[in-house]
C-alpha cells in the first residue's frame, strides 16, 4: 500500500469502517511506515479531544419546553362533552362555555367544524409567519399606506382584503404579500410592534356565521382567529398576547362600517 | 410557505403527539448541536431548529419507522441550508473555500497537536473556521458518533464521499489547529 492511500483509508480505519482485507492492509502499512504511524496516532489524539462533553452542544431548555408543552397543546383545544360532576371550577367555566355555545346552534357547528382543522391550520400559519421571517420573504409589496397596499392585493386575488393602518394604536402597517394558508391563496398584511413582526392573514368564509374569537398558543407563538362580515381572520406573532389581542381588537374596531369586502 | 397541503389529520391527534414526543424528542439535542456547529450562533441555532422540529411535526406521518435521529438530522441539515441560502456570498465562499483546499498533510508535529488538542477552546475555535461542508461532517462523526452510513443518508452522500470528505476534514482541522493555536474566538455566543 503507498502512502496516499493510507493517508486516506487511515480515517476509515480509525472509525472501524473498514472491511477486514483493507483492515490487515492498513495495518500492514503502519508497521513499515513510521510516518503514516505518526499520522494516524495525532488522529486519534484528534478523535479523543472531539470527544470532550465541552463541545457538544445541548438544547437549550426554552427550546425544549416549548417542545414538550406543544405535544400538550391538541388537548388544550376546547372539549364539547365536559361531564358536570366533580369538576375543577375553569372545567365548569369551560363547559358552561359550552353550553352556551350548545344553545346558539349554528356558531356551535362553525366552531366544531373549525376545532376539527384548527390543529392543522395553527400549524400552518406559524410556519407561515416563521418563514416570512427568513430572508426576503416578508413582503412583496412594502409600504406603510393603506391606499398602496390594498390596490396591491387586486388581480393577485379573488377578493379584496382588508387593509387598515393601525399606527395610531402602536401596531404600524408595514406591508404585504400572497400567502399560503390550508391549500388557498391568502392575503397576508405585516404589521410592527416594536422590533416584533406581526402577520395578519385573511380570506374569505361563508357568510352569516360569526364564529367566536379564539387563542391558541403553540410553540411560543400566539394565534388569534376571528371572522367577521364574510372573512376569517387569523393573527400570529411572538409578541405578548396581551399585545395580540390588543392588535385584534384594533383591527376589528369600526369592522362593520369600513367595507370589508 | 409550503404549496403541499398538510398530511391529513386523523381524530387521533394526541396519540400522534405522544409518538412524535417519544420517538423525535428525544434527538432534539442532537437536532441542536448539528444546527448549532452549522450556523455559528446560539439564536440562529434555535431558528433552525424551531423550523425543523415544525417541519418534523408537519410530515411525521410520511416518517415509517427507522432511524428517527437520521431523520431529524437530515431535516435540520436541509432547514440550515434552506435558511442560510438567502446569503449567497457566504455560499460561494464555501464552496471555493472546499476547492482551494484539496487534501494536503502540512499541519504540525503530532506532539505539537497532542497539546494544542485537549483544549477545547481552540478546538472550538479551529472548528467554527471551517467550511460548513467539512465542519458537519465533524461534527456528526465525532461529536454525534455516526457511523458512515448514516452520515452518508443525512448529508444525502454516498459512503466513498463521506470517507474522503471526513479525511479532508480532518486534516484541515488538525491544520487549523495547528496555524491558529492562539487566535480569539470570533463566535462567541452572544
Amino acid at each position: 500500500m503507498m502512502c496516499d492511500d493510507a493517508r486516506l483509508l487511515l480515517h476509515a480505519y480509525l472509525d472501524d469502517e473498514l472491511d477486514a482485507a483493507n483492515s490487515a492492509a492498513i495495518a500492514g502499512h503502519m508497521r513499515e511506515c513510521p510516518a503514516c504511524t505518526a499520522r494516524y496516532d495525532a488522529y486519534a489524539t484528534l478523535h479523543k479531544a472531539l470527544a470532550q462533553p465541552g463541545l457538544y452542544e445541548k438544547a437549550p431548555d426554552a427550546l425544549r419546553q416549548r417542545w414538550t408543552t406543544a405535544a400538550e397543546a391538541p388537548a388544550t383545544i376546547v372539549r364539547p362533552r365536559q361531564r358536570r360532576a366533580r369538576m375543577p371550577l375553569s372545567v365548569a367555566a369551560a363547559a358552561g362555555f359550552v353550553a352556551a355555545m350548545l344553545l346558539s346552534g349554528p356558531a356551535w357547528l362553525q366552531l366544531m367544524r373549525s376545532g376539527r382543522v384548527n390543529h392543522e391550520l395553527v400549524a400552518d400559519v406559524i410556519s407561515g409567519h416563521v418563514r416570512s421571517l427568513q430572508g426576503q420573504h416578508l413582503m412583496d409589496v412594502v409600504s406603510t399606506d393603506q391606499h398602496t397596499v390594498k390596490p396591491w392585493f387586486e388581480g393577485r386575488l379573488d377578493f379584496a382584503p382588508r387593509v387598515k393602518d393601525l399606527g395610531d394604536e402602536g401596531f404600524p402597517l408595514i406591508g404585504g404579500r400572497l400567502d399560503a394558508v390550508d391549500g388557498r391563496s391568502v392575503a397576508a398584511l405585516v404589521y410592527k410592534r416594536r422590533l416584533h413582526v406581526i402577520n395578519l392573514y385573511q380570506w374569505p368564509v361563508e357568510a352569516g356565521v360569526p364564529s367566536p374569537q379564539t387563542v391558541v398558543q403553540e410553540h411560543g407563538y400566539t394565534v388569534i382567529r376571528w371572522s367577521d362580515a364574510g372573512m376569517q381572520y387569523v393573527a400570529v406573532s411572538d409578541v405578548s398576547e396581551s399585545d395580540l389581542r390588543q392588535f385584534a381588537l384594533a383591527f376589528q374596531n369600526d369592522g362593520s362600517t369600513s367595507g370589508a369586502r | 410557505m409550503p404549496t403541499d397541503p398538510p398530511a391529513p389529520m386523523t381524530g387521533q391527534d394526541t396519540a400522534r403527539s405522544a409518538r412524535f414526543e417519544q420517538q423525535v424528542l428525544p434527538y432534539l439535542d442532537a437536532a441542536y448541536n448539528l444546527a448549532r456547529w452549522l450556523s455559528h450562533d446560539a439564536g440562529d441555532a434555535q431558528d433552525v431548529v424551531q423550523e425543523a422540529m415544525l417541519r418534523a411535526l408537519r410530515y411525521f406521518d410520511s416518517f415509517h419507522g427507522g432511524d428517527a435521529r437520521v431523520w431529524l438530522l437530515t431535516i435540520v441539515r436541509h432547514t440550515y441550508y434552506t435558511m442560510r441560502s438567502k446569503n449567497r456570498q457566504d455560499d460561494l465562499h464555501a464552496e471555493l473555500d472546499e476547492d482551494i483546499h484539496p487534501l494536503v498533510d502540512e499541519g504540525p508535529s503530532p506532539e505539537t497537536l497532542t497539546l494544542l488538542a485537549v483544549d477545547v477552546g481552540a478546538l472550538r475555535a479551529a472548528l467554527e473556521r471551517m467550511p460548513p461542508a467539512l465542519r458537519e461532517v465533524i461534527v456528526l462523526r465525532e461529536l454525534e458518533e455516526c457511523s458512515y452510513k448514516e452520515i452518508a443518508a443525512i448529508i444525502e452522500q454516498r459512503i466513498g464521499t463521506v470517507m474522503s470528505r471526513l479525511a479532508r476534514a480532518r486534516e484541515r482541522l488538525r491544520a487549523e489547529l495547528g496555524h491558529h493555536p492562539k487566535e480569539v474566538r470570533r463566535h462567541d455566543v452572544r
